[in-house]
């Protein structure tokens, strides 16, 4: 259930009234939504949710207790609220307990659409029958998925901070497969604004590749120059972005750490072609512009020209070094050029295209070096061509040898992570001497 | 938001990552509230009546009902603090139909009769709208009805009754143990899970379950300030089907040898004694030649490498291409089955699925579509026998019965086909790891688990570990690092040249095996003796940022 900021704003503070902690800290939180799953050419299940919850932080010194519920009437909240206070003193001390923030100014975000959250059954029924037309007339079996959400969330606590943030969100993911297991292709698209969804286009592509990675050859592992199409180069440096935390790389145990003490802070750690920053403003790929401790979230730049700018300062880990703390960021934007991905092949003389990756694990948090696969479509490209389609490789590469392995960036695309959903705003990049160590039948 | 908020939580913990996905699956309750009875069987009953009744008199043709109560329980800690205790409850109902020949689910938290109802009525409704784009009904596997039954995980002590003050003093104490041996950080924590859940059906089955799992658990690490290197070292327990008896270690229970290993009951204070001495060796270790080597892989370890290579791929939807979108799809397809000779492995290879193991993660009485649960082959002296299966997937292999593979992570999730246990079964002769070592010239000794990945249909993997012991001509000469192993599965189950007799058999398991869209996750186990494996190629995996 969605609240406007007026409604959240009122139930808040009715909750916070009945609070007799030392501090007190009320979230609230609601969403609306569906998804649909279909595999075979036909629906296989769908779902509708709807929920609303508000949760209880109270605290008394150094003792917190947090209790939650979805039940609205006064007696139910009053209940909530008892229940966390009974919880903080039960609680052991935390010593890295912090006080909470007071009022600030945040922004409006734009991450709130009104077509997505106007999106019903019918709407992705209608949006998986598209699709699973062009995989029939392309004589493939479709399988995907549609989830659309409609959040809000609102935060409100004793030292008079208040926020408010409402996003919409929908993801869709299809595989498609020809009859004989020979060939698979891949789409995936994540968005704000459903109407820039266009379930006919991607599963196009991914028939196109399905058909077009048929019948693949085997071409010897080894070291290669690779274009990752953004999907594939997202999922791999999404493992990359949650290492960005001071704490770990201060204690030695992070990629970011330095030998002899300290982080990497202001080091050249990949090549100048690399910036990747977080801007909830940017219209592309909108975040919220608060975070859940409540701090305003604006743009900043994690690596310019490949040294590393900022890391993510806990409230904690901030006073601890005496910095100011640095939040997490809402979403994550790497910059690029003006290539297209065509424009990227036409000037490979000898490379692999890759459109996708799969089952990434970290081998080695020490150099980052992580382990997957290609999948749904690996080409190999002679002399600015696509020459023929290549039986998928497993990899060992670290995303951030890679990101000083860089030949060249194209445009950023908006892309999900396939593992987590998340959206990036990525560019296609071409890649030398990224590691191929084996390789394998999967289709 | 459970995704983003989980999203925002893993983001800041990849040093200690330690709650798993599931926190977030409940609502946070007093730790005293786990223990209240919840809404008591008759009523149940009376409400699941009303549930199946609805949804027959708006036109389904079968209908299930769950009604849930899944508490857990989470005690998080690093060095000398408890960083949090959270307990938290999900109380709800979902209900499954079959109307015009097509599935339909709904749930609701709304547990009252006018909330069952109105379920029931959105479930037929959904699956009204589904029937128009399918292509062919659902088949469903006949199933008798079993009245009113009931099943409870053979627990001794419900880990939910010990107070947090205990739990949360013995993890303290592991991390002193931790400190004073030389680790610069460690984690600990114990997880703990209680599914309460009731089913009935319009077979005529009306099932009372009460289902236990714990998984105490920890990470060492050390690190050398001077080169910037860090090493750390896992517990070696397992989550388990069990009480907190899990936690009181007996003599039977352990395992000699270069470390000690745990079956039924785990030494946590022993345990990570030694594994702060492991990571020590750890940083000195020697780094791996790549080559060939002979493998020699302990349950610690195998487990997993059973995991993904043997129980993922013999899914029968995955087979199918139900998950051909999301988890993969499998290289055992019905022709290998039907040829009734695809050499899946070698002759030592007999891989038996269950669900009633004592102490495992799939131990149930009845699956949630009221089957009562069993054991089969999978893979029988090497061959590809069966697979698991659902009722509505039973008559596609030929099936009169469902082989009770089915589960729901929640009351609000729908159920489907998820893995049993899935076990390497021990060698038939008397054949200890001792002996097993002594014949090998040059290998590789692997304990616990580490790095994973395979690709969609399950041919090539990776495997990482704990810690790794060279073999040389016989002899154990030493511990490497910077190991991983590379294979075929099916090249590499045919390199099984040995398998260790029944004394050595143990489970290991985990509690986030992960399925579906939107994801659920499954808890299961895998057993088996420590096993051979010849000439497997192994990559050294150290680079230089």
């Amino acid at each position: 259930m969605i609240l406007s900021k007026a409604e959240a704003q009122v139930l808040l503070k009715k909750v916070l009234g009945y609070s007799k902690a030392e501090a007190c800290e009320i979230t609230l939180s609601g969403s609306e939504g569906g998804n649909i799953r279909y595999a075979r050419n036909a629906v296989s299940t769908a779902g509708d949710i709807s929920t609303l919850s508000v949760s209880v932080n109270a605290t008394f010194g150094k003792k917190t207790g947090t209790a939650t519920i979805n039940e609205f009437d006064d007696a139910s909240l009053k209940k909530v609220v008892q229940r966390a206070e009974e919880l903080a003193q039960l609680a052991p001390d935390n010593p890295e307990h912090m006080p909470l923030l007071g009022p600030a100014d945040f922004k409006e975000a734009i991450t709130y659409v009104p077509a997505t959250a106007a999106a019903t059954p019918d709407t992705r029924a209608e949006a998986v029958a598209k699709s699973i037309q062009v995989a029939k007339e392309a004589k493939l079996e479709a399988a995907g998925f549609i989830e659309n959400t409609t959040s809000f969330t609102a935060v409100m606590n004793s030292k008079g901070l208040f926020a408010y943030n409402t996003d919409t969100d929908v993801i869709f993911t299809i595989t498609t497969r020809n009859q004989e297991g020979t060939g698979s292709g891949y789409a995936a698209r994540g968005f704000n604004d459903i109407s820039k969804l266009d379930t006919y286009t991607a599963t196009k592509i991914a028939t196109a590749k399905a058909n077009g990675s048929a019948n693949a050859k085997a071409i010897e592992p080894g070291k290669y120059t690779v274009i990752l199409e953004p999907v594939a180069a997202a999922y791999m440096m999404e493992n990359m972005f949650r290492g960005f935390d001071a704490r770990n790389a201060d204690e030695g145990r992070s990629f970011m750490s330095k030998p002899g003490g300290g982080n990497r802070l202001g080091e050249q750690l990949m090549d100048e072609k690399v910036t990747i920053y977080s801007d909830p403003f940017n219209t592309e790929l909108p975040g919220n512009t608060w975070n859940r401790e409540g701090f305003p979230l604006d743009k900043i730049n994690w690596i310019e020209k490949g040294v590393v700018k900022n890391l993510s300062y806990s409230q904690y880990w901030a006073q601890q070094k005496g910095v100011k703390p640095v939040p997490f960021p809402s979403n994550i934007i790497m910059e690029g050029g003006d290539a297209s991905l065509e424009d990227l092949i036409k000037t490979t003389e000898k490379g692999i295209l890759v459109s996708r990756l799969w089952y990434i694990r970290m081998v080695d948090p020490q150099s980052l070096l992580l382990t997957g696969l290609t999948r749904d479509g690996t080409f190999y490209i002679e002399n600015g061509q696509i020459k023929y389609p290549i039986k998928n490789f497993r990899f060992n590469e670290s995303p951030v040898i890679m990101l000083n392995n860089v030949e060249a960036l194209g445009r950023p695309e908006r892309t999900i992570s396939v593992e987590s959903y998340r959206s990036y705003l990525i560019p296609p990049m071409k890649i030398r001497d990224f590691t191929f160590t084996s390789l394998s039948d999967a289709v | 938001m459970k995704r983003k908020d989980f999203l925002q939580l893993s983001a800041m913990s990849l040093g200690a990552v330690m709650l798993p996905k599931f926190a977030l699956l409940g609502n946070p309750i007093d730790p005293l509230q786990a223990l209240e009875e919840g809404m008591t069987v008759s009523m149940k009953k009376e409400l699941a009546d009303i549930a199946l009744n609805a949804a027959k008199s708006k036109g389904a043709t079968y209908a299930d009902v769950r009604i849930g109560r899944y508490l857990n329980q989470f005690i998080v800690t690093r060095e000398n603090r408890v960083q949090g205790v959270s307990n938290t409850e999900s109380f709800g109902v979902g209900i499954r139909v079959i109307a015009n020949g097509s599935w339909g689910f709904a749930a609701s938290n709304n547990v009252t009769r006018e909330g069952i109802a109105k379920t029931a009525e959105r479930a037929v409704a959904v699956a009204k709208a589904n029937a128009k784009i399918i292509t062919e009904p659902v088949q469903l596997a006949p199933q008798q009805g079993y009245g009113e039954v009931n099943w409870k995980t053979p627990i001794e002590q419900n880990t939910f009754a010990i107070p947090v003050k205990d739990k949360a003093d013995l993890l303290l104490k592991v991390n002193s143990i931790a400190m004073q041996g030389g680790a610069n950080f460690v984690n600990s924590a114990i997880l703990a899970v209680n599914e309460q859940k009731y089913f009935a059906s319009t077979d005529g089955s009306y099932i009372d379950q009460d289902i236990h799992r714990i998984f105490p658990t920890f990470t060492v690490t050390k690190t050398n300030k001077a080169t910037g290197k860090f090493e750390t070292r896992k517990s070696l327990s397992s989550p388990v089907g069990m009480g907190y008896e899990y936690l009181t270690p007996t003599p039977e229970s352990k395992v000699s040898g270069i470390v000690t290993r745990y079956k039924d009951r785990y030494d946590i204070l022993e345990d990570v004694k030694n594994a702060t001495i492991d990571v020590d060796q750890k940083l000195k270790a020697k780094t791996v030649e790549p080559g060939k080597y002979d493998l020699i892989l302990d349950p610690s370890h195998l487990w997993l490498t059973i995991h993904e290579s043997v129980a993922h791929p013999t899914e029968l939807d995955r087979v199918l291409g139900y998950e051909a979108n999301y988890a993969g799809t499998s290289f055992l397809t019905l022709d290998k089955w039907r040829s009734k000779n695809f050499q899946f492995g070698s002759k030592h290879v007999n891989i038996v699925a269950d669900k009633l193991q004592k102490g495992s993660l799939g131990a149930v009485g009845y699956d949630d579509e009221g089957v009562k649960c069993g054991e089969w082959d999978l893979i029988k002296e090497g061959v590809l026998v069966n697979y698991q299966a659902i009722r509505d997937q039973a008559h596609i292999i030929g099936l009169k019965q469902s082989q009770g593979c089915c589960y729901a992570q929640s009351w609000e999730d729908v159920q489907f086909q998820r893995m049993p246990n899935v076990s390497l079964q021990p060698g038939k002769d008397t054949l200890s790891v001792d002996d097993m070592i002594k014949n090998v010239e040059k290998g590789i000794y692997i304990i616990g688990d580490g790095s994973f990945s395979i690709d969609q249909q399950r041919y090539n993997f990776q495997f990482g570990g704990q810690t790794f012991y060279e073999i040389k001509d016989g002899k154990i000469a030493g511990m490497l690092k910077d190991v991983a192993y590379q294979a075929n599965t099916q090249e590499f189950w045919n390199s099984c040249t040995a398998v260790a007799d029944a004394r050595d058999y143990r489970l290991g398991g985990a509690f986030n095996d992960g399925k579906g869209q939107p994801a659920q996750s499954n808890a299961v186990s895998h057993g088996s003796s420590t096993a051979r494996f010849n000439g497997v190629n192994v990559i050294n995996t150290a680079r230089k940022i």
